[in-house]
């Protein structure tokens, strides 16, 4: 049975609630991105890809890469809540000796399936393990989340010129447009609009969303799935923060501490 | 003095092949032999070694153009999906534009990605210092878990290709575009790992690697006219270097000279030093390489001669580490090179 969207939201919501214990218990690691990412990846890992969390090396499961490795929060928490481990172990985050590193590594952490961490990388990824698909017949989907400010990374632009030359439509990267980079606005550092039209016109199919909308992004998802012959991009719609009203749209949160006292605020908000 | 296994390099007229087309026959048999391999380039199959590959096995191809880091990254992901890949560019390019995607994604996820640096060393020749790649074994080196082979001539780079193929991890392999001389034969022994001796010698020991053996192995011959006994050691893969007959030989002969075609600073030589140092064993070294500078225009031979990496060149410094091992001053080949 899957999941309502109101039950996604719900899970949305623990997931966050995750993400701050997780960064107050670290001491340090990026709220604003790991929170506007969450809906995205909860109704990735709830409804829209096919994987067996009792089988986390399945050859034929749809892979994830997180590009934007600095949201590792928001997927430990996901993979943690869909059972890929136990929940006590997101305690440990960013700790010595832990499974779960800073960044992910697929050799530490269970349900992994890449990697990352430097910046710009992740689509290159993708595409590989979507071409090895095609040429072994298998029908698994590559799902690949980017952050917006990574967008500016060229590795990106080369990957998304090698998606659409070699058609691949079991491709499909995500965006996580929330308009904050480390250092500020996007518009006012390296401005990337149009971006829609920038990856149209890189012969990409291109869904324009609201992030934060689990009915919208559900459907995008099964848009993306039906486009034959080329990659499909969900240019999502997304407010860095959400869900903590101080952290929203501040770009400050990229990578600030979360301390006893404003976790509690937090905390409160997403009761 | 017996040269086992070796072809006849001091009777007869040398052969010359490019290395790469060693790595093209690898390629090549590996896919004859029902290996599952996928070789992608990125537009330079013409000269890097993959042009008759591309004719035999379309299927196994793929030229991505001219996009190295995404080429790198592209092939991580095919390995994430279990496939052995080479990928082919200019050895600068693989070492020095896509280090960033093979450190983070290749040897971060310890991904079986064969990295095969093309027109290495000075092989970009008339290109001039900006297409020459003299610092990739130093960089290559640092990665953590990457191998790293440099090839002596066409026949060695063939069967180091075809090594590579089975080592899960991954493998940097340094190959020339530029005609070199034939040093071994199919016989000649090649394991992954293992320095082999090519000559013994007992008052100094050569260990070289890449197109730089041949020169190793006259500047022997003609030291041996001197009454000077050069042991030479094959040293093709530099990482994991063979401590043991670093040091073994080292401690034998009581001196030791490294030559690569490339940086002295990092390479080969930097590997053996730091091995010796920790052993316990120092002993009176040169490093014979490219000191601190970039290569020029010229025909790989005259850049050969330019840079001191022929056997007189190797032969001057030779005798320098027997006057030093004797309790001389260090000093004059520097000064030689200086003067040239």
């Amino acid at each position: 049975m899957s999941p309502t969207p109101t039950e996604l939201r719900g899970v949305a919501k623990a997931v966050r609630r995750d993400i701050l214990t997780m960064l107050l218990e670290a001491g340090s690691g990026h709220p604003g991105g790991s929170l506007s990412a969450t809906d995205i990846i909860t109704a990735l890992y709830w409804e829209v890809m096919d994987i067996r969390p009792d089988r986390p090396v399945w050859e034929e499961r749809d892979r994830f890469v997180l590009s934007k490795a600095h949201a590792a929060p928001a997927l430990y928490a996901a993979l943690a809540r869909r059972g890929y481990f136990d929940v006590a172990e997101l305690l440990t985050f960013r700790k010595l000796k832990s499974k779960l590193q800073g960044f992910p590594d697929m050799h530490k952490t269970l349900g992994i399936d890449a990697s990352v961490g430097s910046p710009g990388q992740g689509l290159s990824i993708a595409n590989g393990l979507a071409l090895a698909a095609k040429r072994d017949g298998k029908s698994f989907r590559v799902y690949c989340l980017i952050g917006d400010g990574e967008t500016q990374e060229g590795q990106v632009w080369e990957a998304a010129m090698t998606s659409a030359h070699h058609g691949l439509d079991n491709v499909c990267a995500i965006i996580d447009r929330n308009h904050m980079m480390g250092d500020g606005d996007t518009e006012k550092i390296a401005a990337l609009a149009p971006l829609g039209d920038k990856w149209r016109t890189f012969n990409w199919h291109v869904i324009e969303t609201d992030g934060h909308d689990m009915e919208q992004l559900l459907a995008a998802f099964r848009e993306a799935a039906s486009v034959k012959g080329k990659p499909s991009l969900v240019l999502a719609r997304t407010v860095k923060g959400k869900g903590v009203p101080f952290m929203e749209n501040s770009p400050e949160w990229h990578d600030k501490k979360v301390t006893e006292d404003l976790y509690e605020e937090a905390m409160q908000a997403l009761s | 003095m017996a040269e086992m296994g070796l072809a006849d390099i001091h009777h007869t007229a040398v052969k010359l092949e490019a290395t790469s087309r060693g790595y093209e026959r690898g390629l090549i048999e590996l896919a004859e032999r029902g290996s599952d391999i996928i070789v992608m380039d990125a537009d330079l199959a013409g000269s890097s070694g993959t042009g008759e590959f591309r004719k035999r096995f379309p299927d196994r191809f793929m030229d991505i153009g001219l996009c190295e880091q995404d080429m790198i990254g592209t092939a991580a992901g095919m390995a994430l999906a279990g496939k052995c890949i080479f990928v082919t560019t200019h050895g600068m390019l693989a070492a020095g534009k896509a280090w960033d995607i093979i450190r983070s994604t290749i040897c971060y996820g310890t991904l079986n990605v064969n990295i095969c640096g093309a027109d290495a060393g000075l092989s970009a020749g008339a290109a001039g210092g900006s297409r020459q790649s003299l610092e990739d074994v130093a960089v290559m080196r640092t990665l953590t878990g990457m191998t790293v082979v440099v090839p002596a001539d066409s026949m060695e780079a063939k069967k180091a290709t075809m090594a590579a193929s089975r080592i899960p991890g991954p493998v940097y392999l340094r190959f020339a575009s530029a005609r070199v001389p034939i040093v071994t034969t199919d016989l000649t022994p090649f394991t992954m790992g293992q320095a082999e001796v090519y000559r013994q010698g007992d008052d100094v020991s050569v260990l070289a690697c890449g197109v730089v053996v041949y020169e190793a192995m006259k500047a022997a011959r003609k030291l041996e006219d001197e009454g000077i006994s050069v042991r030479v050691i094959n040293c093709h893969t530099v990482k994991p270097l063979d401590r043991a007959m670093v040091s073994r030989v080292a401690v034998e002969t009581g001196a030791i000279v490294t030559v690569e075609e490339g940086a002295s600073i990092g390479g080969l030589g930097g590997a053996c030093a730091e091995a010796l140092a920790q052993v316990g064993r120092p002993v009176p070294m040169k490093i014979v390489g490219i000191e601190d500078r970039f290569g020029e225009s010229g025909e790989h031979e005259e850049l050969l001669q330019h840079f001191g990496l022929t056997s007189r060149g190797i032969a001057t410094a030779i005798r320098e580490v027997l006057t030093m091992k004797k309790g001389g001053a260090a000093g004059a080949h520097e000064e030689e090179a200086r003067s040239r």
